[in-house]
């Protein structure tokens, strides 16, 4: 059997020691999971190493760690995969001719209090969060006598968010939580559009301008896809917050207080019109326009911002306010083809991986189903 | 001390519904668990929920099923309900929120599965334990005004009166190691079952037999332990689970020659045959040297069409992917028969109610008996919640009508010791508990698994015996308060050895085949000897007694068994 060497990030409340470093040689087939590596030191060695864990399949959520300082569910990743990606920062890849795998760093995850080695207090954190979401089914009225009749696509749809398993791999790597711990953040914004996307729900606006008129709600998210590359389960949060924002924008007009929706549609516009960001525009038109009542104060309190920006020579006064840039046609073309599309097409990521689907004669066709190519789902702990 | 009208021990399926029901029905009730509610292990239940919901079909043909699957040993009373009242369950489940997949007039839509006459299995893909259980647990989160949870709380004991009536339990706050005792007018047990006893399991490692240890440590019976279902569609190894979802789409069994075997022991229903009678023709092909050198049989999924299979059993195209290296929706995955489900458990009636005063037991902890000798696939899911609503429901009705009991803060102190005696044993004064936990499974999945006989299963017993003993002085690391797991491992380590020994005493009375239980020194059925239940029992510390009783018939006769 391979041998491992894991290092374990080691804290005990009650000894009044720092948290600390400990390694563990195993030995375990390199396709055996990380958690399967832990146990085992717990087993032979060391009873007292905590870590919650309980299916060993990926499907209850009880072991998010950080492997080597990326979140992952200990079971869900192979230790020759982790000993790969041990080297350096970041998934590089193994030195030519090293012979020992690399040492496995197993740390508790982020922006949650470790209560004990790699346990961590999700209650405080990840479940008040969800509570914050309105978590249950809000129909209107009494139910039917039978089922509701939906469009089966819809069922399909909210599937992705109910892959959730709970497991806060999202919530330990979120960038505005860090900034912002009071942002809703990803979990739970991916669990709001379990009932928003559903529709037996009848509470799809009031739930919307909840949480787009929430400063930490849905505008608090930074687009930095940390979520996505987090979850073991192909959720993808972001891409649930986005929903969120174009259904709360563009279907239910919700004009928020914190200009998130009227600021994504100046970016759009502003795009459309130059091509490049002309970021003097931006601004202004975010909050309706220079002359906006609104837009004043606003500007004012950038002034500052600008003045520094035009000493150090980031702007110059006619960059600023003559854009000469104008979209290509390319560009034109893009917003024309989109403008044309009757319904806005929602990208369903749950369902994946069949665009390519063989034909008979071994060619290739696209799938017709969910309008064309879709992204590959992201798994960097297979 | 905390007292509840109802408190709820185990906080999957049946311990949720049955909080909810309690709840409704306006008692106060608290729900416990040794974890998160939403990690409980009726997460695992990939395929579905079975229920006669369709126009076409009829809850009399779900019950035949069930009892034909049972191999007549299920009670025809239990199956009846279970079967009537599944319907209104499942849109109850609807109702609340649960994104059942739908046919393209958005109405429920259905998949086939093993030993049904009808694709009667409702489903979310192949998620549906974990789909219900988070609807649950919405619905919790949602009466938390009316349900207390206490998430991660270990229960040590239950608790009786004088008279021996059960008044509530004595539990271990994990996240600090204090102890606790919790008055209740009703208990009831929702922790689910013992597939920890084996290695490799498709169970979770918080299946380690507790509440059915629990109940029989106090005196109740426990019925047809010796009834462990192997499911078909293992991976080898670990024992990670491969629906039977995967067959109901149309994946086929090969042996290594590429014969579809299914044809000569289920020539009608092939793959999707009763679980026993499938596992069973898989091990016999093993045995005969038809495996793959790994001592394993193929299932080809690739039948399926791949944006299906995508679509409908996603999960196991990941699970394929991460713990096999297989993609299977383009070649075929190895598997073989493992440890799944324990049909046995704690003897309860149609209300749940146990043979002990004020406690009840429902889904997989206890034995109502709806799967008597093997258990339907999608009907589980159907168990736990037909009877955790009606424990529920009637623990309620128990509890309106009398005062809240006092129990005596005593029994902590005996509690406490049995701790601190973990706590105080020196490193290395006999075996790690871990090293008995691992050759009790091992052993458990050698000699008391698809195929028995007397003498495996008297080896097997007199290793228990002895682990019993090593288990008196095993030591452990840990000597903290907070989330101190070891010396929960050493009492889940207790619970295992009592069920492991039940499941193998009943093994070696049970002198025919019925069901899961196949004894090579016994192959036929008896149906004059043996339609009847085992029942073990304890009393304080003397041997376990040996009693029978009879199966409800109620318009079913056996009859032979083919599939």
């Amino acid at each position: 059997m391979p041998e491992y060497t894991l290092k374990l990030r080691r804290y005990s409340p009650e000894t009044g020691e720092a948290a600390y470093w400990q390694e563990f040689t195993i030995d375990l087939d390199g396709k055996r999971s990380v958690l399967d590596g832990i146990l085992q030191a717990k087993d032979r060695e060391d009873g007292s190493i905590g870590i919650r864990c309980s299916c060993r399949a990926a499907i209850c959520g009880s072991c998010g760690v950080r492997v080597n300082g990326k979140p992952a569910l200990a079971c869900h990743t192979h230790l020759d995969e982790a000993a790969r990606t041990a080297h350096g920062l970041g998934w590089n890849p193994p030195d030519e001719g090293q012979e020992k795998p690399a040492v496995i760093t197993v740390e508790p995850m982020g922006n949650m209090p470790v209560i004990k080695d790699l346990i961590v207090d999700m209650d405080a954190v990840h479940w008040k969060k969800i509570q914050r979401v309105t978590p249950w089914l809000l129909p209107d009225g009494d139910p039917p006598e039978r089922e509701y009749v939906v469009p089966a696509e819809s069922m399909i749809d909210v599937t992705q968010s109910m892959a959730c398993i709970q497991c806060g791999a999202c919530v330990s790597d979120c960038l505005s939580m860090e900034v912002d711990p009071l942002f809703i953040g990803p979990a739970a914004l991916a669990k709001a559009y379990r009932f928003v996307g559903d529709p037996r729900d009848g509470q799809h606006s009031e739930r919307l301008k909840d949480l787009a008129e929430d400063p930490h709600g849905i505008y608090d998210c930074t687009h930095c896809f940390n979520c996505i590359e987090a979850c073991p389960k192909g959720v993808a949060p972001m891409s649930q917050i986005m929903r969120l924002r174009r259904i709360a924008g563009a279907d239910h007009e919700i004009d928020d207080r914190n200009n998130g929706h009227r600021h994504e549609t100046a970016f759009v516009n502003n795009i459309e019109r130059n091509g490049l960001l002309h970021e003097a525009d931006l601004l202004p038109d975010s909050y309706g326009g220079k002359f906006h009542p609104r837009a004043v104060p606003e500007l004012l309190s950038s002034l500052p911002v600008i003045l520094t920006a035009l000493r150090r020579g980031k702007v110059t006064p006619k960059k600023a306010l003559l854009h000469q840039h104008k979209a290509e046609k390319g560009v034109k073309r893009i917003f024309e083809r989109v403008h044309d599309e009757e319904e806005r097409f929602e990208l369903n990521l749950y369902v994946v991986g069949y665009e390519e689907e063989e034909t008979q004669d071994g060619g290739t066709e696209q799938a017709s189903a969910a309008g064309g190519q879709l992204p590959e789902e992201r798994s960097p702990n297979k | 001390m905390p007292a509840h009208d109802v408190l709820i021990i185990g906080a999957g399926l049946a311990g949720q519904r049955a909080a909810l029901a309690a709840a409704e029905a306006g008692a106060t009730v608290a729900v416990m668990s040794k974890v998160h509610p939403v990690r409980s292990h009726s997460n695992a239940a990939a395929g579905g929920i079975n229920a006669a919901l369709n126009p076409d079909d009829s809850w009399e043909s779900h019950a035949f099923d069930t009892v034909k699957g049972s191999d007549y040993l299920g009670d025809q009373d239990a199956i009846e309900i279970m079967c009537r009242e599944a319907p209104g369950e499942v849109l109850w489940l609807e109702h609340r929120g649960v994104t059942f997949h739908r046919n393209p007039e958005g109405k429920l839509g259905t998949r086939a599965f093993g030993g049904a006459s009808a694709a009667r299995t409702y489903y979310v893909a192949d998620i549906t334990g974990q789909a219900l259980l988070h609807v649950l647990y919405e619905q919790l989160m949602k009466s938390y005004d009316k349900v207390d949870r206490y998430e991660e709380w270990f229960v040590t004991a239950l608790v009786q009166d004088d008279a021996g009536s059960c008044c509530g339990a004595i539990a271990r706050n994990i996240k600090d190691g204090s102890m606790q005792l919790f008055a209740a007018k009703a208990t009831i047990l929702a922790s689910g079952g013992a597939g920890q006893c084996f290695k490799p399991t498709t169970n979770a490692l918080i299946c380690t037999g507790d509440g059915i240890a629990q109940a029989y440590r106090i005196g109740a019976p426990l019925m047809d332990m010796e009834m462990v279902q192997y499911h078909p569609t293992t991976l080898a190894g670990n024992g990670i689970l491969i629906t039977e979802g995967a067959r109901g789409e149309g994946a086929h069994l090969y042996n290594a020659e590429g014969e579809r075997f299914m044809e000569k022991y289920a020539p009608n229903k092939m793959e999707l045959a009763s679980r026993d009678v499938v596992s069973r023709s898989e091990q016999t092909e093993i045995n005969e040297g038809r495996g793959f050198p790994d001592g394993t049989v193929a299932l080809d999924i690739t039948k399926v069409p791949r944006k299906r299979t995508l679509e409908a059993l996603r999960e196991i195209v990941n699970i394929g992917r991460d713990f096999a290296g297989v993609d299977i929706t383009r070649e075929p995955i190895h598997i073989l028969p493992g440890c799944h489900y324990i049909m046995g458990g704690v003897r309860t009636d149609v209300h749940g109610a146990t043979t002990i005063d004020g406690l009840y037991a429902a889904g997989e902890v206890a034995c109502v008996s709806v799967h008597g000798g093997n258990r339907l696939g999608a009907n589980s899911l159907l168990d736990t919640l037909i009877f955790g609503r009606r424990a529920g429901e009637h623990a309620a009705r128990r509890a309106a009508g009398m005062a809240m009991p006092a129990p005596s803060e005593r029994q902590i102190d005996d509690e406490e010791a049995t701790i601190r005696q973990f706590l105080r044993r020196e490193h290395g004064s006999g075996r790690r508990i871990s090293e008995i936990k691992d050759e009790l499974g091992t052993m458990m999945n050698e000699k008391c698994a698809v195929f028995r006989d007397h003498n495996g299963l008297n080896q097997a017993h007199e290793i228990i015996r002895r682990l019993k003993e090593e288990a008196e002085t095993a030591y452990i690391d840990d000597r903290g308060t907070v989330f101190n797991q070891d010396v929960l491992g050493a009492i889940e380590l207790g619970y295992m050895l009592d069920c492991a020994e039940c499941i193998v005493l009943g093994a070696l009375d049970r002198k025919e085949s019925r069901g899961a239980q196949f004894r090579l020194d016994f192959p036929e059925r008896n149906d004059d000897e043996w339609i009847k239940h085992i029942n073990l029992s304890v009393n304080g510390g003397d041997a376990p007694k040996i009693s029978y009783s009879p199966v409800t018939m109620t318009q079913w006769e056996p009859e032979e068994r083919k599939y």
